[in-house]
């Protein structure tokens, strides 16, 4: 694995002060800036054995009742700067139910748990780095931050690739949701470009007919810098 | 105009909110019957090679806080300076909900060349708007050496990467994401 850089650009500041607990959570000092070592560019290695048959069906996973809420497929895949796709990448997701609510003992908003929705889902993605999940588009819930703060529809999502040094969470959004372009999360990014690589678009023809909509969303890992020179395959 | 590079932009960070470890440790959040246990749970099987040690630390926040919703996040060779296999050095540290501290059950890893044993943090929480990377390094080690640590400019900042014994195979590690301790982190 080969670690490109990372364009801090592309990625939301630090300090926010949009986003209020961002002012006591960023580093005040300057990163130090060097290249990946030995440890950054290897890391642990998943396999499909982890996995239980309902780890990416959310709408399943809790009791094996139906969750209530919008049926969605979201898929996508894990590819590297090269666009190659990243088998064996670790994808988690996190999600708040239909009406906005998350299944935590610190989460108090008025909408209901739904008693077959956990809101948590992972897999393991296959030879061109694809994954899915089925779940339910989680609802937009009201935050504590400024007096009329509103996350849009999200889902969570922790990527495993293969060096330590690629790891990242992120937060998938849904086209068309007006919440988008007021939120401070989303609007931690300077970048409005990066910001639109964030959306996943609706992809009718991933969709099933009278079963669920499909939503498309493809993340980027840090790596793998392409060489001319290099005749032999990555990994080899 | 130009032609366009073919490399891709890194898809861009977001916080991990306060809800992280319903997604990482659904099991330690009070979420159970859908993953058998949570991933992560110890970096080595019982049976690996090595002086077993035990890292504690609590991340603070500017004022001071600790922060009780950080999932750390460690990877680290083994005794002798050797990566994975499968999943071998790396764990998952869940904050405690009541005090913020974390653990670290581990074995003292090996050098890795010319570094000196350390071990690689990636901390995630609410507020914080891309992982932070860091590292602990144990007082005691020879860390002159370190091509990492040599890069480090001001050298009144190094004790904030390096554990303090505070007993016999027990260290302490704690990380200030701000204030006169602010902890080094890491663009690697
Ligand atoms: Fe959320």
């Amino acid at each position: 694995m080969t670690l490109i850089p990372r364009a801090r650009a592309q990625h939301p500041l630090a300090y926010a002060p949009g986003y209020k607990t961002s002012v006591p959570r960023s580093p005040k000092l300057a990163l130090i800036s060097m290249p990946a070592t030995p440890t950054e560019d290897t890391g642990p290695v998943f396999g499909q054995s982890m996995l239980g048959e309902l780890d990416n069906n959310l709408v399943l996973n809790l009791t094996g009742d139906p969750a209530i809420g919008e049926r969605v497929l979201v898929h996508g895949r894990v590819l590297d700067q090269s666009g190659r796709g990243v088998p064996g990448a670790l994808v988690e997701v996190w999600q708040a139910n239909a009406g906005g609510r998350y299944r935590h003992k610190k989460d108090g908003y008025l909408a209901p748990l739904d008693p077959n929705f956990g809101g948590c889902g992972r897999a393991i993605t296959g030879e061109a780095g694809t994954y899915q999940f089925l779940t339910i588009k989680p609802g937009a819930y009201p935050w504590p931050n400024g007096p009329n703060d509103w996350r849009p529809a999200h889902i969570h999502f922790s990527v495993f690739g293969h060096a330590f040094g690629q790891r990242l969470i992120t937060q998938m959004y849904f086209e068309g949701d007006p919440l988008i372009p007021r939120c401070p999360i989303v609007n931690t990014i300077p970048d409005q470009s990066a910001i639109d690589r964030l959306v996943a678009p609706l992809d009718m023809n991933g969709s099933k007919p009278h079963d669920f909509l499909a939503y498309k969303f493809d993340i980027v890992l840090r790596g793998t810098r392409q060489t001319l020179f290099e005749n032999k395959k990555e990994g080899m | 105009m130009v032609q366009k590079l073919d490399t891709l932009e890194e898809t861009p960070s977001q916080t991990a909110g306060p809800y992280v470890h319903i997604g990482a440790t659904p099991n330690f959040a009070g979420i159970g019957g859908i993953y058998p246990e949570d991933l992560g749970l110890k970096p080595f099987p019982d049976d690996a090679e090595g002086e077993r040690i035990t890292i504690r630390g609590i991340v603070h926040d500017g004022t001071g806080t600790p922060m009780r919703d950080v999932l750390v996040e460690s990877w680290q060779a083994n005794a002798d300076g050797q990566y994975g296999p499968g999943t071998q050095g790396w764990a998952r540290l869940p904050a405690d909900q009541e005090n913020g501290i974390w653990t670290l059950e581990t074995i003292k890893p090996g050098a890795v060349g010319a570094m000196a044993p350390h071990i690689a943090l990636w901390i995630v929480s609410r507020g914080i708007n891309i992982g932070l990377q860091t590292r602990i390094y144990f007082d005691g080690d020879d860390l002159s050496a370190d091509p990492v640590l040599a890069r480090v400019e001001h050298r009144n900042r190094l004790p904030t990467l390096i554990a303090k014994s505070d007993g016999p195979g027990s260290w302490r590690f704690d990380i200030h994401l701000q204030g006169d301790a602010e902890t080094i982190f890491f663009d690697m």
